[in-house]
């Protein structure tokens, strides 16, 4: 399978999307990312029981102190797929970046452009 | 341990507006374990203010640092050549910190970056529940373990009250009603009759009614 997806998009490893700490996805902000997403396995087929629907808490809580920064709070979503799904993962990747375009730059960079 | 719940975003914004250089400073005291004020919280909070900054356009200068305890003058004079040097100090301390920052170092302005909850315990991670007024005069032991003071609405010494109903206090479904769980648990240790005992009114002189309170150890002073 030789998928194309965007090449704006990196890629950071985890051992599970448990493992996703808030201060992941806010130094990705601060640092100038437009978004941020996180990948994580199915919702009930963690290896490690929970740390998919704990990713996604963690998330949903990113996404009220954005909103408290002014930022969108659409720019930081959770996805569920799982490691045998390669073509969701690369359709994923086009929706996000699509959706993110859409929103335009961060205005954390913006200011900094300014 | 002390538990404590960050304050609004907003609100810490509004504290050190127009302050240029500004130091989060954590503890890795009571607020460390209720994962409100410790190192970790000290890098999402700075993170938080320093891209709130950038998206004004303004300079990012938003130092971190935490130390051992806010409660102690000796860790405090850690930061003897560093805190003078800024606008504001955002303490993530109990109200303890900010106080004995402000105290030590009069020319910077000291904020409190969460809001000083009540003393308690961990029921599992990331729930808190307040075990303790600190009311100077323990009697739990009468009560087959559980305060009456700390965990009763109106602390009151003979319950329950008519307030109590299904096991919950009338205040709110969620609050249990102590005195259902201190006759239960008194009646499953054999100790009921223990709790014929009629209280008189408690003195609350040596909880806070009394004022202030300072404690001073002959043996230990210098």
């Amino acid at each position: 399978m030789r998928l194309q997806y965007p090449t704006n998009i990196k890629i950071i490893q985890l051992p599970c999307s448990g493992r996703v700490d808030i201060l992941h996805m806010l130094k990705s902000f601060e640092d100038g990312a437009d978004g941020v997403y996180v990948a994580g396995c199915m919702e009930g087929d963690c290896h490690f029981l929970t740390g998919n629907f704990k990713a996604r808490r963690k998330v949903n809580y990113l996404k009220g102190v954005l909103a408290a920064l002014g930022i969108e709070p659409e720019r930081v979503e959770m996805f569920n797929m799982s490691s045998a799904e390669g073509p969701r993962f690369a359709q994923v990747a086009r929706e996000f970046t699509a959706k993110i375009k859409e929103l335009g730059p961060s205005p954390v960079k913006k200011a900094k452009a300014a | 341990m002390i538990v404590g719940d960050s304050k609004p975003l907003e609100e810490i914004l509004e504290m050190i507006q127009g302050k240029e250089k500004v130091l989060v400073l954590g503890c890795r005291g009571c607020v460390t374990v209720c994962n409100v004020g410790g190192e970790k919280e000290v890098g999402i909070l700075a993170t938080m203010l320093r891209i709130a900054r950038k998206k004004a356009g303004l300079a990012p200068t938003v130092d971190e640092r935490t130390i051992e305890r806010q409660c102690d003058p000796e860790y405090i004079e850690e930061l003897a050549e560093v805190a003078e040097g800024y606008d504001a100090i955002i303490s993530i301390a109990c109200g303890v910190g900010p106080q004995f920052m402000s105290e030590r170092y009069p020319k910077v302005p000291v904020y409190p970056g969460i809001n000083t909850t009540f003393i308690g315990g961990a029921l599992e991670h990331g729930v808190w529940s307040e075990r303790c007024q600190s009311c100077g005069n323990c009697l739990v032991h009468n009560f087959g373990g559980l305060c009456p003071i700390a965990r009763c609405s109106k602390s009151i010494m003979n319950g329950p009250c008519g307030g109590s109903a299904n096991k919950k206090c009338e205040i709110s479904p969620d609050v249990d009603c102590i005195w259902h769980l201190i006759v239960e648990k008194m009646a499953g240790m054999g100790r009921l009759k223990e709790l014929e005992r009629v209280w008189p009114v408690k003195n609350w002189i040596t909880s806070r009614d009394g004022g202030p309170r300072k404690r001073v150890r002959e043996d230990l002073k210098q």
